[in-house]
């Protein structure tokens, strides 16, 4: 290669896979390139016709077409096209477009034949398809994270310590202390082999037994924890700790079927993530006062930063922060209630939105409602209940909280209703659905009971889960909803050219991507009747049902995570920049790697709401 | 370009096939001889048909008669494609010395210069890439005056050839490029017809660094561009050169 080609060299240099090539290798690739210019609108590649080149785009954009016609990508500078047809049979697969007025390079097939021979990098890029670089592009992420790639028997230093629930407390604290354990299983052993029945934990003897100052004869089985979090022992470590979060416990059974392996306890992951969130969480429950709380609430961004910087994924960041504002909550009610004394009936303060969802990140504003139990009377009880949802979300608020701009809080009236009123409102919203009032409820659809009668927005999600999946209407005007906000696919191509593009410098990564895919994910699981509030987890739900195909579904969650990480990274560094963290991203301050992987997720996006739209477009026009 | 003497003015006006068969057969240059017996398209040649040679040259200053060329850029393309297997670059030593502002421009050292070969040892193979080739530049005064010069010089005889110039193309499509006093007063900026500013238009990349080489390139590019969007692969060579 000549020395004066640099500039060439220099661009080819920051793209895949050309960014990882060793330097001789690349300089073979300058040396044998055809420069060529393509005036928009001007056909590249015929379909059939013989294959000799692959092309890299140096500026411009190119369409690719399927032999149908349909468009199947965009590529735009630095990607590169014409690959399947070397790979196969050397006829052109894919037809080319050129977009704009594009200038290629065009590497002859000679010179593909030796790359693809002595670069396994580049082999491997060039053989796997656009979706499926997404998903090795987030396993090689996550492999770095020990958390996602260790499993939870690593963790299981000994044989579990177990006792029969028949044992007394004193009994209890002994054995406890003999084998040096945090918590004690107890076993039911009437049946043939011994049940796990309930736990026991030191803090579970100081709350429960030492300051009730309980009988040392008093049965264990009184003060057990019963309805036991356990793990499956073939999980990951993260998602121990996102069970730990979300349920805030710290000891967790790993169960092989219905045998215990053994207890994991809070410190053994603790060990894997330094400084962990975890630590954040269980700080929470000791602050004696607002002013406690908010001075710790400065370590939540910290908290977050760290995640981020360890390569967390993004479900374990969201249930993180969610955890994080789900304890905030649950120690203002319980302070709230200390101030205030008891609860004069009994409630369910309810999480909705993004914490319900586990999907909570930095600039976040509070969601709640209260659910009432039906004796409440308001003229008796209600100046209760809003003395208690003003000192909540003020508290919130100090904490980094901010207020709901739609008022979807338990201050508001609306907002703080007996249970029987909750269902007649979600049964108005699905049985009458009205596009507009929609729009305003959605956030509902997401919910999660986070203190005092949980039971009451399990009601709830049960109402919701069995009458959603059978009211077509109600699903086809959601889907309308869900349809509004589109993916800004195009963007990239459109972003130099575009007429009015001087005012669209920046995209929203919320509104343009992880809601979009949100909204469509809750609408399938609705449709199947499933109960999970998180997005991963109603993917799943959905991929029990066969509603979607296990491909899409994949798809979809890769896009969801790739999505919410570029998102999530592009506020740790405003975090740590001493910059307000936004959705706002410039598309030249994402790396070639993120935008061309940013691309194949919104495409994903853009897929998913065709057949969202090809799902229930039919029925809006049958039933209306 | 060189002065047509008296003699000359009957080959010079002669169309550009039959000019190279009467200079093949007058010039005295084994070098220029070759050059012409390459032969030159008929004017009636469709643009797409014919072999370019985007040219350019790094010079001391602008006066053929007084500056020397630095260093010299090619590479061979036609529309569909330019080869950057048969690029080349060589740096040439200056008759006159390198003034120190050109040295910063063309970023070629004095000691880049110390190891260069005089012009004349590189003919050869220059001409291994003009046979057979309509060059291509951007500003023809430039190239075609100073290796006329340079020839004569060193092998006592002058050149000539059609060349396509992408300036003359971009001065030809932009006549009013110069705003009248009112518009300028509207705040209308004049059209720059420069190598980096045309292919600003076309949506052609800029290139950071500045050598010849790159500048050839970028001299392809452009007029590729031009002829895609302004006439077609079908337009005489006879309506291009100048």
């Amino acid at each position: 290669m000549q020395a004066e080609l640099i500039d060439i060299r220099n661009h080819m240099a920051q793209y895949q896979p050309f960014d990882e090539m060793a330097d001789d290798l690349l300089d073979t690739v300058v040396a044998s390139i055809e420069v060529v210019y393509f005036k928009a609108g001007t056909q590249i590649l015929e379909f059939g016709a013989a294959s000799s080149f692959l092309f890299y785009v140096r500026s411009g954009a190119v369409e690719i077409y399927r032999r149908s016609g349909e468009l199947y990508n965009r590529i735009g500078e630095g990607e590169v096209f014409g690959q399947f047809g070397l790979l196969m049979n050397r006829k052109v697969r894919f037809p080319a477009k050129a977009l704009e007025d594009t200038l290629v390079y065009k590497i002859p097939g000679e010179t593909f034949q030796h790359l693809w021979e002595n670069d396994d990098n580049f082999a491997d890029f060039v053989e796997i398809e656009d979706r499926s670089r997404l998903r090795s592009a987030l396993s090689r992420r996550e492999k770095s994270n020990e958390l996602m790639t260790s499993k939870v028997t690593r963790l299981i230093s000994r044989e579990p310590i177990s006792a029969p629930c028949t044992v007394r407390l004193q009994e209890a604290a002994r054995i406890m202390t003999e084998n040096g354990v945090s918590a004690l299983l107890l076993t039911d052993e009437e049946g043939q082999k011994p049940l796990l029945k309930g736990i026991i934990t030191d803090r579970d003897l100081r709350t429960r037994a030492l300051s009730e100052a309980l009988a040392s004869e008093t049965p264990i089985s009184e003060i057990m924890s019963e309805d036991l979090i356990t793990i499956r022992s073939n999980l990951f470590i993260f998602e121990a700790m996102l069970t730990m979060l979300h349920n805030n416990v710290h000891h967790l059974p790993v169960m092989d079927g219905d045998e215990v392996r053994g207890v994991i306890a809070l410190s053994d992951i603790v060990k894997y993530e330094s400084q962990s969130s975890l630590y954040l969480v269980s700080n929470i429950y000791h602050q004696q006062d607002k002013k406690g709380l908010k001075r710790i609430s400065r370590d939540v961004r910290d908290s977050f930063v760290r995640m981020v910087n360890e390569d967390a994924n993004s479900h374990m960041i969201g249930s993180a922060m969610a955890g994080i504002g789900r304890s905030f909550t649950q120690r203002l009610l319980e302070l709230g209630e200390e101030k205030l004394g008891p609860a004069p009936v009994p409630y369910c303060f309810m999480a909705l939105g993004s914490m319900a969802r586990d999907e909570q990140l930095v600039v976040t504003d509070q969601d709640n409602a209260m659910i009432l139990d039906d004796s409440f009377v308001p003229e008796k009880h209600d100046e209760y209940f809003l003395a208690l949802a003003k000192f909540v979300s003020d508290g919130l608020a100090e904490c980094g909280y901010t207020y709901c701009t739609g008022d979807i809080m338990a201050t508001n009236q609306k907002w703080r209703q007996p249970l029987r009123v909750w269902k007649d409102y979600f049964t108005d919203w699905i049985e009458n659905p009205k596009a507009e009032a929609l729009l305003n409820s959605n956030i509902f659809f997401d919910l999660d009971g986070i203190h005092g009668e949980t039971e009451f927005a399990e009601q709830l999600k049960a109402l919701v889960a069995d009458k959603a999946s059978t009211s077509q209407r109600f699903l086809a005007m959601m889907a309308r909803n869900a349809l509004n906000r589109t993916p800004p696919i195009g963007f990239f191509r459109t972003f130099v050219l575009e007429e009015d593009g001087k005012h669209q410098k920046t995209f929203n990564l919320k509104r343009r991507g992880t809601a979009p895919l949100s909204d469509l994910i809750r609408i399938h699981a609705l449709a199947c009747g499933s109960r999970a509030q998180n997005s991963f987890e109603r993917l799943k739900a959905i991929g029990n049902t066969k509603l979607l195909l296990d491909d899409d579904l994949g798809n979809l969650r890769d896009a969801l995570e790739f999505i919410s990480i570029v998102r999530i990274r592009h506020q740790a560094l405003a975090i740590e920049a001493n910059r307000e963290p936004d959705n706002n991203v410039r598309p030249e301050d994402l790396s070639p790697f993120e935008r061309s992987h940013l691309k194949d997720a919104f495409q994903v996006v853009n897929n998913a709401q065709k057949f969202l739209r090809f799902r229930y477009n039919t029925q809006v026009a049958r039933n209306v | 370009m060189s002065d047509a003497s008296s003699d000359d003015s009957h080959v010079h006006s002669l169309p550009w096939p039959e000019q190279y068969q009467a200079l093949a057969r007058e010039s005295k240059s084994p070098i220029l001889k070759a050059f012409y017996e390459s032969g030159c398209p008929s004017p009636d040649t469709p643009v797409s048909d014919v072999r370019l040679l985007a040219i350019d040259f790094e010079t001391t200053g602008l006066d053929a008669n007084q500056h020397s060329i630095v260093s010299i850029g090619l590479v061979p393309f036609t529309l569909d494609g330019i080869l950057l297997t048969e690029a080349r670059h060589w740096v040439v030593r200056p008759k006159l010395p390198l003034h120190q502002t050109s040295v910063t421009i063309h970023g070629i050292t004095h000691s880049d210069i110390d190891k260069a070969p005089d012009l004349e040892k590189i003919l050869e193979e220059l001409f291994s890439y003009l046979n057979g080739h309509i060059p291509v530049v951007h500003y023809r005064n430039i190239e075609r005056s100073f290796l006329d010069v340079a020839l004569r010089w060193r092998l006592g005889e002058g050149i000539r050839f059609p060349v396509l110039d992408t300036m003359a193309i971009e001065a030809f499509l932009h006549p009013d490029r110069q705003p009248s006093r009112w518009q300028r007063l509207m705040g209308k900026k004049p059209v720059s017809i420069r190598l980096a500013d045309s292919r600003l238009r076309y949506g052609l990349p800029h290139y950071a660094a500045h050598n010849a080489l790159i500048d050839a390139i970028a001299t392809a590019e452009l007029l590729q561009a031009q002829i895609l969007h302004h006439f077609s692969r079908d337009t005489r060579i006879a309506d291009l050169w100048l």
